[in-house]
């Protein structure tokens, strides 16, 4: 790849302190407690295309979201921004622009005290990007029918809307300082069937059109397969599998990547059988030694218990696994 | 005969701006051993017939027609004592937070020993035995030790797991269950879902089953009802409605879901919103977003009729009628 | 104003009797303070008007009693009534600007305490802590005792109300503040701030345009039940003879003259303020009740 990715993470973590305080940590004798909600990702994401990230509640997705846009602060490693360091390119208005994020609740994430076109306007407001009070207005208008929506719609509240409507408003918010990066965190998770088709039908149409690249996070393969240009599955804050979209539906190559799709309940009812991984997702705050599946992985051995795998690539993928790296995993 | 029977159950809610019609016209059976799937968009009225059915209507919702009958026996109009004891002895509830359920001060063996004590007739000491018993049956590791933990010793799938071995407990007919696997993860919703289908099969436990999960019904249940703007919209065997849905809502709501064995380049979308219950329109509630609708649809509600293998309320249908 | 008449509040407004009468009275007492001036029969502090002859003069349907003071007058011949609207007000006055002050105070701290959170809001919180430890009325006595101790008597009398004001508002503020930081952190994690957070607005400005508007529910109804309590502690002040100076009685001053012919029969001097006292923080505090079931969304 020679042209500059649009972001490029660079074994990115992030913790978080979750001791008690101080006092009490004192009169229970406990340490310190950290929780690694990401520890050490690398990605890039070419211009125009889509990553998703999967995985379980709890796997640092959301985290990686946030990280992505700066609205957290790496503990270690280092993001690029279209070439340039993502903390400079924050500091910078211009380069600011460029970044949005598109979260997942639609009732927390429009305030619920402004008119629909002051949302979809604080951007344009906040960088300055029109002075005039009645274009403002007009850019508004243009935004919110890109979304589906009728100008007309501006002088409402949020609460005039049903969920998708919001999304609507979410995305066209999102868009009104033209940016190129869009952080789109489980947009479809809190909507209807129905109306989830709608909003990924409006993402894809958008990203044609505007040539967006997507950082999307999801914990639904199928939302994932539709949207995706390459995918990576998250486990305990780190990326165990990342690989072209239909090669991982295709051949998924990691022990936990297979788990999830045995997972996901069958609408064609075929009948098959399906064999539930076992156990739980253990907690970040103290995650299993070694590969942190090893407890749940019908292929683990001494090795796995021992040794964290690394990503290596496995065909077309990157995998972290001790099994597909020895040949065990051909199942 | 069917071990619960709903009948044109219409369900109102009181309001200062006039009286909102939550449910209207729900009719249903389930025999003894079956699984209804439940299904619908949120809105539409699926979890209040849950809520109905097991006397906890949130007031100021009140059941304005209609009749419930659990074997025969009209249970709608119990009073709240004895429909506490009909909660529990014969229909056994599960929510989607185990939370709710569970007391947080009590240990959950003395839960399930109280709920088995006040229902069966058997000494407390036979209740613990027993629940030690459904505790590893709903697949609860080294449950003789566990059994004397509190609920929030326990991570939300073991006690979702909890909570179904405290609605099973007492052996109920009937099980309804409102969206259990929804607050879960994928893997453990797997879990949770063949537990309850081994379980309702072994037990012969009826189940109504709520959720918006079509993947969830499609395993689990033997029939479905899909539910739109408070109303049965289709109601037949899970298999006719997956493959071969009649009502026009349920083929958009099939439709809809993102496929996982297959990329499209553009998903069936059913465009507009469910309608307020403020603002339902005439007729069909179903034909401002309808892309079959024609002019009878605008005018005339539709009943449940018969639409091949299953039942669809749709104009559609009509010429098979009387 | 149409949009206000067609809201739930005003809907759970004309439901509740209670709330309208409480309404109706708090409205009556504070426009009879206000107003004063114009309504009151009689300048008590005028005192040209006051006629000794005329004092210890019981309420009007009483035997020994004069048409002109309809509740009496008291040891200096001055109308109770005009002495109870004129002691309403600077009451009044003391309260709301009590409230405002530790209004303004309270949701300062308790917006940056909340929203900033780390070390600032540990000292903040830790700050309102300690206060919190003391009675109110402890604090304020404190105050007033330490200005009053450093400054001239002459110059105290005239900055004497701002004491009370000043003792009684930052006495309260570390309720506002606790409840507007709780709903900050509330506030501060939903996803609208974030989405402000992602396009680099400052702190400042979030805290301004996002969190505060969507704090100030519950801030409304602690003002509301804490004028109650603010003009209770005005009243307490000056029935110690600590708070507002004689040259304008308040209802608490008006209650202390009294109290000391209560014993010698002159029962009225004193009763009249009490009640009038009693109603106006009573109709107070049940508006507030009511403001509170009335936006607290679980109860409604």
């Amino acid at each position: 790849m020679t042209a500059t990715p649009m972001i490029a993470a660079d074994d990115v973590a992030r913790y978080f302190d979750v001791s008690k305080p101080l006092i009490q940590r004192i009169v229970a004798r406990e340490g310190k407690r950290t929780l690694r909600a990401v520890d050490g990702i690398s990605f890039e994401i070419p211009k125009g295309t889509t990553l998703s990230l999967v995985g379980e509640s709890g796997c640092g997705k959301s985290t990686v979201a946030r990280l992505m846009v700066g609205l957290y602060p790496t503990t270690r490693g280092r993001v690029m921004f279209d070439g340039q360091d993502l903390s400079q390119a924050r500091a910078d208005s211009k380069q600011r622009s460029r970044m949005q994020m598109i979260f997942q609740d639609p009732y927390a994430s429009l305030n619920p005290r402004w008119r629909v076109v002051d949302i979809v306007a604080e951007p344009i407001r906040a960088f300055g990007l029109i002075e005039d009070k009645q274009a403002i207005l007009t850019r508004v208008g243009e935004l919110l029918t890109q979304v589906g929506l009728s100008p007309l719609d501006g002088q409402k509240y949020p609460h005039e809307f049903s969920g998708g409507q919001r999304q609507r408003i979410s995305i066209a918010r999102a868009l009104s300082s033209s940016p190129e990066f869009l952080v789109c965190d489980e947009p479809t998770s809190a909507l209807d069937v129905s109306v989830q088709a709608q909003i990924l039908n409006l993402m894809k149409e958008l990203q044609s059109r505007l040539g967006l690249t997507y950082l999307f996070i999801s914990h639904n393969l199928a939302v994932v397969r539709q949207v995706s240009d390459r995918i990576g599955v998250m486990y305990l804050g780190k990326l165990v599998e990342l690989s072209p979209a239909e090669s991982l539906f295709q051949k998924p190559r990691h022990p936990y990547t297979r788990a999830l799709m045995e997972a996901i309940p069958d609408l064609e009812m075929t009948g098959r059988q399906r064999i539930p991984v076992g156990g739980e997702v253990p907690s970040p705050i103290s995650p299993p030694s070694g590969c942190t599946f090893h407890p749940r992985c019908p292929l683990a051995n001494a090795r796995c218990k021992a040794e964290v795998p690394v990503m290596k690539p496995a065909g077309d993928a990157m995998v972290a696994c001790h099994a597909v790296e020895e040949g065990r995993a051909t199942a | 005969m069917s071990l619960l029977q709903v009948k044109n159950l219409r369900v109102e809610f009181p309001t200062r701006r006039g009286t909102l019609v939550a449910l209207d016209d729900v009719s249903f059976d389930i025999a003894p051993g079956e699984v209804l799937g439940v299904v619908g968009e949120s809105g539409a009225g699926k979890s209040m017939t849950g809520a109905a059915i097991i006397g906890l209507l949130e007031p100021p919702g009140r059941i304005a027609k209609g009749e419930i009958l659990l074997e025969g026996r009209r249970i709608d109009n119990l009073p709240y004592e004895q429909m506490r004891r009909i909660r529990g002895r014969e229909i056994g509830a599960i929510f989607q937070d185990p939370l709710t359920t569970l007391n947080p001060l009590y240990t959950i063996g003395r839960q399930l020993v109280e709920t088995m004590t006040t229902h069966l007739p058997i000494t407390p000491a036979e209740a613990r035995e027993k629940a030690i018993g459904w505790l590893e049956l709903v697949g609860i590791p080294a449950a003789r030790e566990r059994i004397d933990s509190y609920p929030h010793e326990f991570s939300g799938g073991m006690r979702q797991r909890v909570v179904i071995a405290l609605a099973l407990c007492a052996e109920p007919k009937l099980i309804v269950a409102d969206e259990p696997t929804t607050a879960l993860d994928v893997s453990i919703q797997a879990q949770v879902i063949a537990m309850l289908k081994t379980l309702a099969r072994e037990k012969g436990t009826a189940m109504m089953l709520v959720t918006h999960d079509m993947g969830v019904i499609a395993e689990t249940a033997d029939r479905v009802a899909v539910m739109y703007a408070g109303r049965i919209a289709e109601i037949g065997p899970v298999r006719e409605v997956v493959r071969q849905a009649r009502h026009p809502y349920s083929q958009g709501l099939m439709g809809s879901i993102p496929p996982l064995d297959r990329r499209v380049e553009r998903l069936q979308q059913i465009d507009g919103a469910m309608p307020r219950l403020t603002a339902i329109p005439k007729g069909c509630a179903y034909n401002p977003r309808c892309p079959k609708v024609f002019s009878r649809c605008a005018v005339e509600r539709p009943e449940l009729m018969d639409a091949g293998t299953t039942r669809a309320a749709c104009w559609l249908y009509a010429e098979g009628q009387s | 104003m149409k949009a206000f008449f067609d809201s739930d509040l005003w809907w759970s407004f004309t439901r509740s009797p209670v709330t309208v009468i409480s309404a109706i009275v708090a409205f009556i007492c504070i426009a009879g303070a206000v107003l004063a001036p114009v309504l009151a029969p009689h300048n008590p502090f005028d005192l040209a008007s006051l006629q000794l002859m005329d004092a210890f003069k019981p309420p009007a349907w009483s035997s020994e009693g004069d048409a002109t003071y309809p509740l009496g007058t008291d040891d200096q011949g001055r109308d109770m009534l005009s002495a109870i609207m004129y002691g309403a007000r600077v009451s009044l006055l003391v309260g709301f600007a009590a409230v405002i002050f530790s209004t303004l105070v309270g949701v300062t701290v308790g917006l940056l305490a909340g929203y900033l959170g780390g070390k600032v809001d540990a000292l903040l919180m830790r700050i309102a802590d300690i206060q919190l430890t003391f009675p109110s009325i402890l604090v304020a006595l404190l105050i007033d005792g330490v200005v009053r101790a450093v400054l001239p008597r002459e110059t105290h009398s005239e900055v004497a109300l701002f004491v009370v004001i000043f003792a009684i508002g930052i006495s309260n503020w570390p309720q506002f503040a606790r409840t507007v930081r709780g709903s900050t952190l509330v506030e501060r994690n939903k996803e609208y701030v974030q989405a402000a957070r992602v396009i680099g607005l400052s702190p400042l400005r979030i805290m301004r345009s996002h969190v505060l508007p969507n704090v100030m529910s519950p801030v409304l109804v602690i003002a509301t039940l804490n004028l109650g309590f603010a003009i209770l502690a005005e009243a307490t002040l000056s029935f110690l003879g600590v708070g507002v100076p004689p040259t304008q009685p308040s209802l608490g001053t008006l209650i202390r003259i009294g109290n000391d012919f209560l014993f010698s029969g002159e029962w009225w001097i004193t009763i009249f303020p009490g009640v009038a006292l009693i109603v106006m923080v009573l109709s107070v505090n049940l508006l507030g009740d009511w403001l509170r079931d009335a936006l607290n969304p679980r109860l409604r």
